[in-house]
């Protein structure tokens, strides 16, 4: 299941360049130590970083110099990852989670914020600068097959990095690192994988491969994007202690990106949940798992499917899907779906168009068709915030619309849409709903993790009591 | 192994027989498909038998290559050109194989449907959704007029959860999720009696997925279409299947009521794929040794056998025969019996060399 799959191409080129002196594989005791005292020094330093990609319209947009904005796939991330940690960024597609692990190693350029590096920064770095610290910073992707050139055999692959950056003196020499980097990651005996080509390989054996490559330069932090989650049930753990043995051997540090809830589990000391290219909650992993804060992070681990049948499919799945990052919901991002939002939390004109529209594919048919017509293009309400106008359908008045309004509310009073509504008036010839004004919630701390949500807030739960009071029965 | 069925196979074909009395809407007897390639014929399914019931949710799992989608297509018909197909796949009385394209394709839509991984493949991005369904409509049931194809696509879409204001629109215009609804309602606006759902969520999130697996168990209960749920992962079976059937190199190894099947897996199989499954509550890293088998060479006997933790000698000489284990749970493993076939010494440990990790994976 390839979410990413062009992201293999970029493969080949991460790898980099080390000193002919650290041939070993000798790994750091300060490094090893750290890792297991779970407090060593901070390897990276990431403050506030964002990272847009500016939206391409047709040509004549171009050619007219209209700007069509930009989508801001990580938008504000500040995290600290210690030497010898695993983190994990965990998210669904369009979180921001690939891109961020992307950032991180120089890979897309952030637009602004700080990346620091063993007390370096590597924003604004230039490339000729950057190159020399590739060599301890790592990336595996998800897809071991297109992560391989199928024209490379084993020798030529695992040891390009020491090719591109003449690092090994000779031939010789540089089978001897590919045959050791080989046996390292079970590639057993070394002789005997060599001269295989990618086509020759399992899956498994690939991402090994892949490992193999990774590892050869003895990096410091490998950042791992979904490295099994396109490999079968049956062979995933083996490349998960894998990983965890190369991380003992070697002192290495870990991102670990992935969708998966059980690996991050699993194989992370910290998880960072990200929804629309922000950090919502972030923490060790025993307390995101065992006593979830964001509303976000409790949806999804209900949701995720277990292998035991005396567990039903959740009751309560939020509805909608990811919104479109260009444009992002006022206030939480997550409010749209999350079942336990208020007044403050950034509700707006699309909302009720969501609103409208879902109880309209739930409806029997004849009370559909006249709702349908009370109300007019729905589309109206898109963009809108605060005092927002409701169309009238055609032959209607603002008084049938706001009637209709009442009705919804009354059918469904528990949704949270509705407590970010101050009153629903007719004023001028329209009927038009006041919303709240949202706040856009930044991480606070709650019990041992940090999380972004308003629930949490003390003064944000104080100013919806305030507002609520406010709100027209 | 290409033999005739064994003694177990056919009794438990006569039972399975008896039970269609009762109402199958499916039943798949001894089900062969080969594919020819350059290294020879891959039997990608080889003597699969089981039945559906109205209703009922088959889940069908298995690891990449182990013959699962393969399986699922040729219930439909829809296999390339240049496979053999052999066995018995009888639909409402009617056989399947052999029934020549014409009819098949009679069938698929108000009879037979499939829902694929990948929605965005599978609707035509230059059509409007509504020109889908229309279109889908006016082959199957020509007598309708245009506003009451309108109203049915209306109806179908609502069904699923998409709103009537966006009927007209074309499929790019949609999320994922989206578009696998719209590719459930457009197999189900004709009602078929049997849905094949082959990895329907694979590419969803987990939320997104929740909500698709929710919406095809309403959908099962309201219309009573069976359904075939192929897919790898072992949790979507549980929560949403009424049986399971594990497949693995092109034989169903184990059968039974989900709950029954992962709450006491019977095949060795069944046991190490269930450990080896990464879960929320997984404590330690457990996996099974090798990788599944090249088809075009499967392993002698018993194929799962060269990665079995309690193989036997006669695992490695002997093809197992199918039993039954109670509660209509068939097992093809000779831990299983039938005892009195196991040869003098057979049930012997199987001695041989330790897998090393470079020929796993």
């Amino acid at each position: 299941m390839p979410t990413k799959p062009e992201a293999g191409a970029a493969a080949g080129n991460t790898a980099a360049t080390t000193t002919p002196g650290t041939a070993g594989t000798a790994p750091d005791p300060a490094a090893v130590d750290g890792a297991a005292a779970g407090g060593g020094e901070i390897l990276l330093d990431v403050r506030d970083l964002h990272v847009h990609f500016a939206l391409r319209g047709g040509w004549l947009d171009r050619f007219a110099g209209r700007d069509r904005g930009s989508v801001r796939a990580v938008d504000g991330v500040t995290f600290q990852l210690r030497r010898g940690e695993v983190l994990g960024l965990v998210g669904e597609s369009g979180s921001g989670k690939t891109t961020l692990g992307r950032a991180l190693l120089g890979l897309v350029p952030p637009a602004a914020g700080s990346i620091r590096y063993e007390g370096r920064e590597l924003v604004g770095l230039a490339e000729r600068r950057l190159r020399p610290l590739r060599r301890q910073l790592q990336m595996v992707f998800q897809d071991p097959h297109a992560s391989l050139n199928p024209t490379m055999d084993l020798e030529r692959a695992v040891g390009h990095p020491l090719r591109i950056h003449r690092l090994a003196a000779g031939e010789a020499a540089r089978r001897e690192r590919v045959a050791a980097a080989l046996e390292r990651v079970g590639l057993a005996p070394a002789e005997r994988f060599l001269t295989k080509f990618p086509g020759d390989l399992s899956g498994g054996q690939k991402q090994r491969a892949v490992l193999a490559r990774a590892t050869i330069l003895d990096p410091k932090l490998i950042v791992a994007d979904e490295p099994v989650s396109m490999l079968d049930m049956s062979v995933r753990a083996k490349i998960l202690e894998l990983m965890l043995d190369l991380k003992r051997q070697l002192g290495l540090t870990y991102v670990y990106i992935t969708h998966d809830l059980g690996t991050a589990k699993f194989l992370c000391d910290r998880v960072a949940i990200m929804y629309l290219g922000r950090i919502v909650e972030i923490g060790p992993t025993e307390e995101i798992f065992g006593d979830p804060k964001h509303p976000y992070t409790r949806s999804l681990l209900a949701a995720v499917p277990e292998p035991d049948p005396t567990k039903s499919l959740p009751r309560e799945v939020p509805r909608g899907e990811v919104p479109d990052a260009a444009v992002r919901p006022a206030g939480c991002a997550f409010h749209p779906r999350c079942p336990a939002a208020f007044e403050v939390c950034g509700w707006e004109g699309r909302d009720l168009r969501a609103l409208l529209e879902q109880r309209w594919t739930e409806l029997p048919e004849e009370q559909f068709m006249a709702e349908t017509s009370t109300i007019g293009d729905l589309a109206a309400l898109d963009g809108q915030t605060g005092t927002v106008g409701v169309p009238t359908g055609a032959g209607k008045t603002a008084e049938d619309v706001a009637a209709l309004l009442a009705e919804v509310r009354a059918g469904d009073p528990a949704e949270p849409l509705w407590r970010g509504v101050r009153a629903v008036r007719v004023a001028g010839g329209h009927a038009a709903a006041e919303f709240f004004d949202g706040v856009d919630p930044g991480l606070v701390q709650a019990g041992g993790v940090e999380v972004a949500c308003h629930l949490h807030d003390p003064e944000m739960t104080g100013l919806a009591d305030r507002l609520a009071a406010e709100r027209e029965r | 192994m290409t033999g005739g069925p064994a003694g177990g196979v056919a009794g438990g074909a006569a039972r399975d027989l008896v039970g269609a009395a009762t109402g199958s809407v499916l039943e798949v007897r001894d089900l062969r498909v080969w594919y020819g390639t350059a290294r020879g014929p891959v039997r990608a399914v080889d003597g699969v038998s089981f039945d559906l019931r109205p209703g009922e949710v088959l889940g069908l799992v298995g690891e990449s290559g182990c013959g699962k989608s393969t399986l699922g297509r040729a219930l439909l018909g829809l296999l390339p050109e240049g496979t053999a197909v052999d066995g018995r796949i009888r639909f409402k009385g009617r056989d399947l194989v052999g029934m020549s394209g014409r009819e098949l394709h009679a069938l698929r839509g108000p009879e037979l449907g499939l829902i694929f991984q990948e929605p965005m493949t599978r609707l035509n991005p230059l059509m409007k959704i509504s020109h889908h369904f229309v279109e889908a409509l006016k082959a199957h049931q020509p007598g309708l007029s245009k506003a009451e194809m309108r109203e049915r696509t209306i109806e179908a879409l609502r069904h699923v959860g998409i709103p009537p204001s966006r009927v007209d629109n074309f499929p790019h215009e949609f999320s994922g999720g989206m578009r696998q609804r719209i590719m459930i309602a457009l197999a189900l606006v004709l009602r078929p009696a049997f849905v094949v759902a082959d990895e329907p969520t694979t590419a969803l999130d987990v939320l997104v997925e929740a909500q698709i697996l929710r919406l095809l168990a309403n959908l099962r209960t309201e219309f009573d279409t069976a359904m075939l749920l192929i897919t790898h992962n072992l949790g979507i079976v549980a929560e949403t299947c009424d049986r399971v059937a594990v497949m693995y190199a092109g034989k169903i190894v184990e059968l039974g009521d989900a709950r029954d099947v992962f709450a006491d897996p019977k095949h060795p199989y069944t046991r190490e794929l269930l450990r080896s499954t990464i879960s929320l509550s997984t404590t330690g890293l457990h996996y099974i040794p090798g990788a599944p088998p090249d088809l075009a060479e499967p392993p002698a006997a018993c194929r799962f056998h060269p990665r079995c933790p309690e193989a036997m000698r006669v695992c490695a000489g002997v093809d197992p025969i199918e039993v039954r284990a109670g509660g209509g749970r068939r097992v093809l493993c000779w831990l299983h019996g039938p005892h009195d076939k196991v040869p003098p010494g057979g049930g012997e440990r199987l001695e041989r060399e330790a897998i090393s990790v470079a020929d796993e994976a």
